[in-house]
């Protein structure tokens, strides 16, 4: 009598039982790829470190404060190329912030939903658009228009920026965007019901509101000016040296990287330009890393009612 | 008042005209590629492989074939890792893992193309002593991954818990729910952002650089150095000779064609929702 | 899904390509020669239909390197490996002179397209940074007549690891002890001054692009493109054109006494006809290839190039090969493993 449920209940523990085991192995190997994202950036890091020992054993930390750069010597400094990297990525921003939090602004609050959603999607193409055909438009539309505007040789540092806030111009946009979306409609009608214009609404409480949101996008633009090679090797001028002037050539970490990279004969070279693409990763992950933190909590505030 | 009126609209003229400003650097950018590329772009462009330097003539066909196939191998081997790490995320993660890999995902999504390829050359090129089109669709993959994962997820999440539960209650288990009712639910929007994903990195030069390297003949495989559009375009536009600075527009036309017939097609077709993973 | 029939049809495509059974080798290096290999291999597939010769212009740091990283068969260069590179070369790469050129001095100035003469110490001057302009006292006094402008000298070197850099710098090093002393010969140097271009074809790109610039390129690239070049005041005094015959004239000396590794410089030669900066550059073959099939592909390929290949220099203005340097090539060649 007592043996029908426990074997009834046996079967069914079976039967769950093997259902369950397809969820585990579903969510094993489901995890197993998920893992494979920290396996990859882990291999990253390591590839980095290892093949950076050479140069990290011989300049030390030196290696980020000193200005030569000198492969017949052996002797390897990336100030000149830290320097033109936050150079170039500084201008960047400062010619793409104002510009693209306009448009954000314009597209959030003024133009219509549909003429703004439209106008989002030709901005977020623009994004699309390859940085070696940014490159192009750079070398022979921008260049000779550099040079008749007074840059001595037409490439460099200013020449680069010019590009790079093209480049950056629809993240800031659309990210900004989002976070100005993101701003709840009370917070707006409370100000318009206070008296204030539609500007001042817009300028004293929905910018503020949203104003982690949109530092978030600017560094995250940061990120993506830092990183960004071939555009920015197209114009720069490659000298490895830090001039006074914003208009004379200067070089960057990603630039120096794609120029030697396959052609540093000696090992030493070869391991400089290694730490520099460790200290690019480490620039960029920091800068990453503020921007999401921003963005998240703007996004967190703006929703939650 | 009034002059509170006048700042209103002036501000916002301003700010019209940024938006104006941005709208119309897209415009500049077809307009330019249109002129130079379209007065260059021709059947032997298309059909023909590259002339030694200096004659003029031959066209780039083993490199729009590369790109092709670069693309190909980008699809098979790091989209589907990204799919399905993205259905991890969202339907089987528990703990603290799912926001490390989140975390991981975005870092590797931010890592310069250029790093990413100096970590395919030591991983691929180093290892199997040559430059290969496989080489070069492993650091190509490595931008897809973080794409498709956390699109993946973005639009699993999004499917209604009611159809996961209605599932469930037929006496469905997890994994069958997950690939019958709730994969299918999402699964527009997952193409449309992998498309996005692809489309991206399909114009990606800085990667290529020293992994897939450049071939002036056709490869053959994957296992051999291949031409792509990206490289080929920094190599010809940085060159002397007018011939090849028409082709370096040529390519950047077709090039940029490419990607916006896949963006316009993606987002119109499939999914008017997506905004593009930045 | 439109997209995936178009992915399926680029891999059918793929598929089909390597039907035609070619042997591929791989070569990548000195951007210096490039415009006659790329002749050479060219016409070399044309000869022999299974046989492609894949010859990137990367620059002769970059043929030394992948060569000796094994990514690539073979390299090229116009800077000869050195003691240290060589001892520590796992596959011991044989030198194969291919060709003779000239590294000139290539310029734009608006409204002045003619020859220039300098003399040593003004290009020295230059690259060192300290002459500035193009009206100095030592650009004038070697250019009587000559209206040259007041404007600013804009110096384009490489920005690679260049065989074009080292014969430059090695000769700056040989006329000007200040330069030696400073920077030094090398194919990736420490420049004073100027900014930095990608390969023989970037440095010559940028000049054609940028008045008042001077570069240095492969002669070839400025006789492609149409640009100016100068005289240089050779070790025996006289001002000398880069062409056929000066270049000749300075492997004059070097070929009647090649060492047997073929490594030797012939900048600033002596010879009263010999154009100063001139070079030998070469192939770099492993001493041992172990695949059968790329081995054969590689000695045929040299062999070609010393006899027929020889007469399709002249065309593009590098200098034939001595006979003396053929006939103990010849020999090298049948050394390899």
């Amino acid at each position: 009598m007592a043996a029908e449920p426990v074997r009834e209940a046996s079967r069914a523990r079976g039967f769950f039982g093997r259902l369950r085991a397809g969820d585990q192995a579903a969510t094993l190997i489901t995890a197993t790829f998920a893992s494979s994202v920290l396996v990859l950036t882990a291999l990253l890091v390591y590839e980095l470190f290892h093949g950076s020992a050479l140069s990290r054993d011989k300049f030390g930390w030196a290696f980020l404060f000193t200005k030569i750069w000198d492969p017949v010597a052996g002797e390897f400094g990336a100030l000149p190329f830290i320097y033109g990297t936050l150079a170039t990525s500084a201008l960047a921003l400062a010619m793409a912030v104002p510009l693209g939090l306009g448009a954000a602004v314009f597209l959030s609050e003024l133009a219509p939903p549909r003429i703004s959603d439209a106008l989002t999607f030709v901005i977020e193409l623009l994004a699309a658009v390859p940085s070696v055909i940014y490159g192009l438009l750079g070398v022979f539309i921008l260049v000779p228009l550099m040079r008749q505007a007074g840059a001595p040789y037409g490439v460099g540092v200013f020449t680069a920026s010019v590009v790079l806030a093209v480049m950056i111009l629809p993240f800031i946009v659309s990210i900004s965007r989002e976070a100005l979306l993101a701003v709840p409609r009370e917070q707006r009608e409370a100000a318009l019901a206070l008296g204030a214009t539609h500007w001042e609404s817009t300028w004293q409480v929905v910018i503020p509101f949203a104003r982690l949101g949109i530092i978030g996008s600017v560094f995250l633009a940061l990120a993506r000016a830092l990183g960004e090679t071939m555009a920015v090797t197209m114009v720069i001028g490659n000298d490895p040296k830090i001039h006074a002037s914003l208009l004379a050539p200067g070089y960057t970490i990603a630039a120096v990287i794609a120029n030697e990279f396959t052609e540093a004969t000696a090992d030493l070279h070869l391991s400089a330009l290694i730490e520099l693409g460790l200290v690019l990763f480490f620039l960029t992950m920091l800068l990453n890393g503020i921007a999401r933190l921003l963005i998240l909590s703007t996004t967190r505030r703006g929703t939650a009612q | 008042m009034n002059r509170r009126k006048i700042v209103n609209t002036v501000m916002f003229g301003i700010t019209g005209l940024c938006a104006l400003l941005t709208v119309s650097v897209l415009f500049f950018i077809l307009g330019y590629l249109l002129w130079y590329g379209g007065r260059s772009l021709s059947w032997s462009f298309l059909t023909q492989l590259p002339k030694p330097p200096g004659e003029a003539g031959g066209g780039m066909a083993n490199a729009i074939v590369g790109t092709g196939k670069l693309l190909l191998l980008t699809v098979l081997m790091g989209v589907p890792a990204g799919f399905v790490a993205g259905v991890y995320l969202s339907e089987f993660g528990s703990g603290s893992f799912p926001a490390v890999v989140r975390y991981t995902a975005d870092l590797l999504n931010g890592v310069p193309s250029i790093v990413i390829g100096i970590f395919a050359y030591a991983l691929v090129v180093m290892p199997m002593r040559h430059f290969s089109a496989l080489a070069g669709a492993v650091a190509l993959s490595m931008m897809v991954i973080p794409i498709t994962m956390r699109t993946t997820e973005q639009f699993l999440r999004a499917v209604p818990q009611s159809l996961r539960e209605a599932a469930l209650a037929l006496g469905a288990n997890k994994w069958q729910t997950v690939a019958t009712v709730v994969i299918p639910a999402g699964f527009r929007g997952i193409l449309t952002g992998t498309i996005l994903g692809v489309a991206r990195v399909a114009g990606e030069t800085a990667p290529l650089l020293f992994t897939s390297f450049g071939n002036q003949y056709w490869s053959s495989g994957f296992n051999q150095p291949t031409a792509s559009l990206p490289v080929m375009i920094f190599t010809f536009a940085v060159s002397p000779y007018d011939d090849w600075h028409r082709q370096a527009w040529a390519a950047a036309l077709v090039l940029l064609a490419l990607m916006l017939t896949a963006n316009v097609a993606a987002r119109l077709v499939f999914s008017p929702k997506v905004t593009q993973n930045g | 899904m439109r997209r995936h029939s178009m992915k399926l049809v680029l891999c059918l495509f793929a598929l089909l390509v390597p039907l035609s059974a070619q042997t591929l080798v791989n070569g990548a290096g000195a951007t210096f020669p490039y415009p006659i290999y790329s002749k050479w291999f060219d016409e070399y597939h044309k000869l022999h239909p299974d046989v492609q010769i894949n010859y990137q212009s990367i620059g002769s740091g970059g043929g030394i390197r992948q060569l000796e990283s094994g990514t690539v068969d073979f390299g090229a260069s116009d800077q000869p490996m050195n003691e240290e590179q060589l001892a520590k070369s796992k596959n011991k790469p044989l030198h194969f002179p291919t060709v003779m050129g000239a590294v000139v001095a290539t310029y734009n100035l608006p409204g002045l397209n003619r020859e220039l003469n300098f003399t040593p110490e003004a290009l020295a001057g230059i690259f060192l940074g300290k002459v500035k302009k193009w009206n100095d006292a030592a650009l004038k006094s070697a250019n009587p007549g000559v209206p040259l402008p007041a404007n600013d000298i804009m110096l384009v070197h490489r920005s690679d690891g260049s065989g074009t850099s080292f014969i430059w710098t090695d000769y700056l090093s040989k006329i000007s002890p200040e330069w030696k002393s400073q920077v030094g010969p090398g194919a990736a140097v420490n420049w004073p001054a100027g900014l930095g271009a990608k390969g023989n074809e970037g440095v010559a790109g940028m000049v054609k692009q940028t008045p008042y610039s001077l570069g240095y390129v492969e002669l070839i690239y400025a006789l492609q493109n149409k640009m100016p070049y100068a005289r240089v005041r050779n070790a025996a005094g006289k001002f000398v054109k880069p062409d056929l015959a000066s270049v000749t004239a300075a492997a004059a000396g070097a070929a009647s006494n090649m060492p047997d590794d073929f490594r030797v410089s012939i900048t600033n030669a002596p010879g009263k006809d010999a154009y100063p900066v001139s070079s030998f550059t070469w192939l770099l073959i492993p001493g041992q290839i172990q695949d059968g099939a790329k081995k054969k592909i590689l000695v045929d390929f040299v062999r070609w190039m010393l006899g027929p290949g020889q007469k399709m220099a002249e065309p593009l203005s590098y200098a034939p090969l001595p006979q003396l340097v053929v006939a103990k090539e010849l020999k090298a060649i049948a050394t390899v493993q």
